[in-house]
């Protein structure tokens, strides 16, 4: 690794100050960032270190929604006992992520930006438009078993690997920042980006914007949800394919309002209003999730080893729909799909 | 202003405590936890498998949590208290957990085990574990290239039996 020089931030306003340098990154849990150091894969001149500020806090919000604090931990966050009665799927889906070694340590802020696992974006020997602008991408064509089938560009085949971000999707959460310009409020849907000709940019975060917080509005979704990770392993691995859930449905049944986002086979969280449509007014069935699925999975492109992704992707939302209706969510210790 | 500030990558005091004894050090900004036990304190009960966050066996508690210390860096843990694997027991005596590790032959060559105790440890005091399937789920970040989880499994409920009373 590098060396790099090392500021600790008393304030805020201090940290956007010294943030707003190019070369300078600011250090939360450390989990992603410190690893793409070792692999040289991020080389800065310096480090500007956040956790002294003051984000690590839940708060309720006055319209009954919750604003999660930047640096709370992912742990703190998904045994919330707020976030666990009101948000479940927000905190299964974080449950489902990395080990409970990582999630002690990895920050909502640092979540949201943890950067992709493409492994050649890892590989500094390997061509990667992401990493080094213009130099190609290695994962055309290469061993792209994990990697997007959605909203993918000539330039660049990646996944977002973020599970906590596909429940923040469907939650329709709001992202705070602040920056040298002041405050902004970016909705979840707007904050990460799709490759396009510029795969170095994962998401819209200006130069210097610091994640001071992730706003979640109040929601009906405590019953009919849930999180359904596909993974190599059963446990600490990355999704190949997840998909998040939530469900309001009338008396008898019919479903009012529905949210379904996907991970590991996108840019960043995978969702479509026209699916959601489909659903909305409908009674639970196998033709009308398969329907939406579909749309789900509309412009959907196999890069070759990932293939596959097309019909487990299929199959993992008529499933998780389901389970979301049947309000028997996916457990996260009992490994079995039901 | 800015509490400290390492231009030209210049080393950082920090004061750590580890296992019970006060650590003044001067550190780069770039020295993992990891290397900072192993490398200028000789602590060597925690292990370097993988260096990346991977395999577990270099799992300490930090402030009582359990981390990865690989992916730590010490300069940002600035008067925090670290505890590892040579400060489980008390003396000579061993932890609950040491001691059913030895039980239930939960280890072959032990290169993890070190970090299996110490997440262990933490994992007991979050509370978050009650069945069989929560201790393996919550024990994922721990590999064993032995394929010892069963016995692993197996002392870590018998401590977690002993601490709850029955339901
Ligand atoms: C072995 C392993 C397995 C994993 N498995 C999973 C998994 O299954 N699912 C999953 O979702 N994740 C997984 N992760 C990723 C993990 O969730 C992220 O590393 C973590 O969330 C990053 O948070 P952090 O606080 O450690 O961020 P850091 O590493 O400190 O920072 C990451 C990036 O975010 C930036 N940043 C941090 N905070 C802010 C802020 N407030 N404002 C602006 N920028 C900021 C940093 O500058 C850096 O670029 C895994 C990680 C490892 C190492
Ligand atoms: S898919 Fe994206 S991240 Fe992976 S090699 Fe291509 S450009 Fe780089
Ligand atoms: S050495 Fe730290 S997790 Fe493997
Ligand atoms: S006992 Fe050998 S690696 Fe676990």
């Amino acid at each position: 690794m590098r060396n790099f020089g090392y500021f600790r931030a008393a304030s805020a306003a201090e940290a956007v100050q010294a943030g707003a340098t190019p070369q300078v990154h600011y250090l939360a849990g450390g989990t992603n960032l410190v690893d793409l150091l070792k692999y040289r894969v991020e080389q800065p001149e310096a480090l500007v270190d956040i956790n002294r500020l003051p984000y690590g806090h839940i708060e309720e919000l006055p319209d009954g929604g919750l604003r999660l604090g930047a640096l709370v931990t992912n742990a703190a966050t998904a045994y919330d006992a707020r976030v666990q009665a009101r948000y479940p799927l927000l905190s299964s889906a974080i449950l489902a992520g990395a080990s409970a070694q990582l999630r002690n340590a990895a920050t909502n802020g640092g979540n949201l930006n943890q950067r992709t696992r493409c492994p050649y974006f890892y590989d500094v020997a390997a061509a990667c438009n992401k990493r080094e602008p213009g130099s190609g991408c290695a994962a055309l064509g290469g061993h792209n078993r994990d990697l997007a089938i959605l909203g993918t560009s000539e330039s660049c085949i990646a996944t977002f690997p973020s599970d906590m971000c596909v429940a923040l999707r469907v939650l329709d959460a709001q992202v705070r920042l602040l920056g040298p310009a002041g405050e902004r409020v970016v909705p979840i849907a707007e904050y990460h980006r799709l490759p396009g000709a510029e795969p170095w940019r994962d998401n819209n975060l200006l130069p210097g914007e610091l994640v001071t917080a992730i706003d979640l509005p109040p929601t009906d979704f405590g019953q009919h949800y849930t999180y359904l990770k596909i993974r190599d392993r059963l446990s600490y691995a990355f999704a190949l394919v997840s998909v998040a859930v939530a469900l309001r449905l009338d008396e008898a049944g019919h479903v009012l309002d529905a949210h379904l986002a996907l991970g590991g086979v996108a840019h960043k969280p995978w969702r479509v209003s026209e699916a959601e449509d489909l659903l909305t007014g409908q009674l639970p069935s196998a033709e009308v999730f398969g329907a939406a699925a579909d749309a789900l999975l509309a412009g959907a492109k196999g890069q070759g080893e990932n293939d596959f992704k097309l019909v487990l992707a299929r199959r993992a939302i008529v499933r998780a729909c389901w389970q979301a209706a049947a309000g028997t969510p996916q457990s996260q210790s009992d490994k079995h799909i039901r | 202003m800015s509490e400290t500030i390492s231009y030209n990558n210049a080393p950082v005091p920090v004061a750590l405590t580890i296992n019970g004894q006060v650590h003044q050090i001067a550190v780069e900004p770039r020295t993992t936890l990891l290397d900072l036990l192993r490398e200028h304190l000789g602590l060597m009960g925690t292990k370097k498998g993988c260096d990346h966050g991977q395999c577990g066996a270099c799992t300490v508690l930090l402030n009582g949590e359990r981390r990865v210390s690989c992916l730590t860096l010490a300069v940002s843990h600035d008067e925090a208290t670290v505890t590892t694997v040579e400060g489980l027991a008390e003396g000579d005596v061993l932890s609950p957990l040491q001691q059913a590790f030895l039980e239930y032959d939960a280890f072959q060559c032990g290169y993890c085990t070190p970090g299996q105790l110490c997440s262990a440890q933490g994992l007991l005091r979050e509370g978050h574990a009650r069945t069989r399937d929560e201790v393996r789920e919550l024990m994922s970040g721990n590999l064993c290239r032995c394929g010892a989880y069963p016995h692993i499994t197996d002392a870590i409920l018998s401590v977690l039996l002993t601490q709850q009373p029955a339901p």
